[in-house]
């Protein structure tokens, strides 16, 4: 082994750590949705056999095929309509660019200032009021614009040609058309990127859901494990389990779209 | 009449949209052609949906809570608040607010400058040309983040209690003589949240670090070598003020989600014990909708939550500024 080879070790070790670190709980995770409630509590680290019964258990205990349902509605409702929303945003502040469109993008960006926390009493109000509790639309309205979406959008629309689109008015394509059949399938990139930040967050979302959904026939999955665990019986393998599955969703479209998602961060960065 | 030209980075001067970057005087106001127009109005409703949807779930709420602050009553039944900063007043004596704020604070001092600085060795390591099988070790680290909050914060509840996992491995290895009690007691609940923070959130940050080093110019790299600086030097004078604006990104992102966090709190200790773990959005959602509602009070703890995220970023902006 040459000596540049030798100091490049210790890189590898620590890498080696933080890796283990980082996939060690989800593999204990995984493992012990396999065992028994007696074996996760005695630290079994093989798998074993007991994934049906604890799926069976899960099932009979808890509403999870309801609250799987709720959970999709809601993650890609909000994925579509944010992407539709915010991408002719960001398209609309780059491609018609002028000082008072600059003015409101300052605007709205401050949006991203403004704490969750300070927002969700007068948003449940204002639903309340208009007898929104419990609907699907209160869930996913406080969701679906996002200032941190436009900017990825007007960000990547930086580097898109101008002379394309001033060719395809020429040839007398109207400007929805230009933004639907020419600037969309070339920002794919930036579409997953965003796709996967609004299902991510939306799937996961707990605070605002918990909120608004005071009927627990409406709860979600993230609700529903964290009735769970609230719960006075709690069967340690099937709870895994549950985790299990309402991870399993945002990680496959996580490891799907994460070459996407580098190249559409970085193109955000730029 | 010319047809206006698209507003690219380097568009001409005299181009009809009269409000460029680069003419910053407001003198020269050329009338708009009538196509110019049409595409500005075009432009506009392109992006009203989305501002307006803002304005309504951000903005408005906003200043609805400032409202709602200078009122009290239970429930529904709201009147103005006499003397009007009452909630305001009774903030300062709220003996749990101020614990409450002070836990959030450690968590945020302690774990924030720990955080950005494993992602920031991380993504150089990343970033090494010579790194064998870059995308496995990308993935890995960058795969906590793909976990939902409440589900990690079920399985480090389930690692830390206890008779959990931690102490099993501990104790095999010789660390620990006898099972520690990781959530029953303020100083290890506290440490187990943090550890919880910087297993979900260090690949997230390091995913941006390395979006930025990858955008740096290699040329300036090359020259600070040529100079004959060595691989720290160069990266603290070459590297590191072309994060600036990344690494400062990351820092107002990460303040104010950590004056923000809820689901760890609530899900991984319950607050306990005491209500020593327990965060200050945490208290707010207790008295938002536990028992007898008091949204007054709570609107008032939410500008409080509010007002710090803003001096912080402000801090921190400025602080990023002196560094040029």
């Amino acid at each position: 082994m040459t000596k540049t080879q030798l100091r490049r070790i210790p890189a590898y070790v620590f890498l080696s750590v933080a890796v283990l670190l980082s996939v060690f709980p989800l593999y204990f995770m995984a493992v012990s949705a396999t065992n028994t409630s007696n074996e996760v509590v005695a630290s079994k680290l093989l798998p074993g056999g007991h994934l049906l019964e604890n799926f069976r258990t899960l099932v009979d205990s808890q509403p999870l095929g309801s609250a799987f349902y709720h959970s999709s509605v809601n993650a890609i409702a909000t994925t579509v309509l944010a992407l539709i929303l915010c991408s002719i945003a960001g398209y609309a502040f780059e491609i018609y660019h002028s000082r008072a469109k600059d003015a409101v993008m300052a605007i709205l960006l401050l949006a991203i200032m403004i704490p969750f926390a300070a927002t969700m009493i007068p948003l449940f109000r204002l639903f309340a009021q208009m007898g929104l509790v419990n609907s699907t639309f209160a869930v996913i309205v406080p969701l679906i614009a996002t200032p941190f979406l436009i900017l990825l959008f007007r960000q990547a629309s930086r580097t898109f040609p101008h002379e394309i689109i001033e060719a395809a008015r020429l040839d007398g394509l109207g400007e929805v058309s230009i933004f639907a059949r020419i600037y969309l399938p070339t920002m794919k990139p930036t579409l997953a990127a965003a796709g996967v930040i609004t299902f991510l967050f939306s799937w996961n979302n707990f605070l605002w859901p918990k909120v608004i959904l005071v009927d627990n026939a409406y709860q979600t999955l993230p609700m529903l494990l964290s009735n769970m665990r609230a719960g006075y019986v709690t069967d340690y393998g099937s709870l895994m389990l549950a985790v299990l599955i309402v991870s399993v969703p945002t990680m496959v479209v996580f490891l799907l779209l994460q070459r996407s998602f580098a190249e559409g961060v970085t193109g955000a960065i730029k | 009449m010319s047809a206006p030209t698209a507003p690219t980075e380097d568009r001409a001067p005299s181009a009809p949209p009269p409000g460029t970057k680069e003419s910053s005087g407001r003198s020269k106001r050329v009338p708009l052609s009538a196509i110019a127009r049409r595409r500005s109005l075009t432009g506009w409703t392109f992006l009203i949906p989305a501002a307006a949807l803002i304005v309504l779930v951000n903005f408005w709420p906003m200043i609805q809570a400032l409202f709602l602050s200078l009122q009290t009553g239970r429930g529904t039944r709201l009147t103005w608040a006499e003397p009007l900063w009452l909630n305001y007043q009774r903030l300062f004596e709220d003996e749990t607010f101020r614990l409450t704020m002070s836990t959030t604070f450690i968590y945020l001092i302690i774990q924030v400058p720990i955080m950005l600085c494993l992602a920031m060795v991380l993504a150089n390591l990343l970033n090494a040309p010579w790194l064998r099988f870059k995308g496995f070790w990308r993935t890995a680290i960058f795969l906590p983040c793909a976990v939902g909050l409440v589900s990690y914060a079920l399985v480090f509840r389930q690692i830390f209690a206890t008779d959990g996992l931690a102490n099993d491995l501990l104790i095999r290895f010789g660390l620990l003589d006898a099972n520690v009690n990781w959530l029953g007691q303020t100083g290890t609940a506290r440490m187990v949240i943090i550890l919880g923070l910087l297993w979900r959130w260090t690949g997230y940050n390091m995913i941006f670090f390395l979006a930025a080093l990858q955008n740096i110019d290699r040329s300036t790299l090359e020259a600070a070598r040529v100079d004959g600086a060595n691989g720290f030097k160069t990266f603290w004078y070459v590297t590191m003020p072309q994060l600036k604006p990344i690494i400062l990104l990351c820092a107002i992102l990460s303040t104010n989600g950590t004056l923000q966090m809820f689901d760890e709190s609530y899900n991984l200790t319950n607050g306990g014990p005491g209500n020593t773990t327990m965060t200050v959005s945490h208290y707010l959602y207790n008295v938002s909708f536990r028992n007898s509602p008091n949204f007054g009070y709570a609107a008032a703890i939410s500008y409080a939550i509010l007002i710090i995220v803003a001096i912080l970023a402000a801090i921190q902006l400025k602080v990023g500024d002196k560094r040029d």
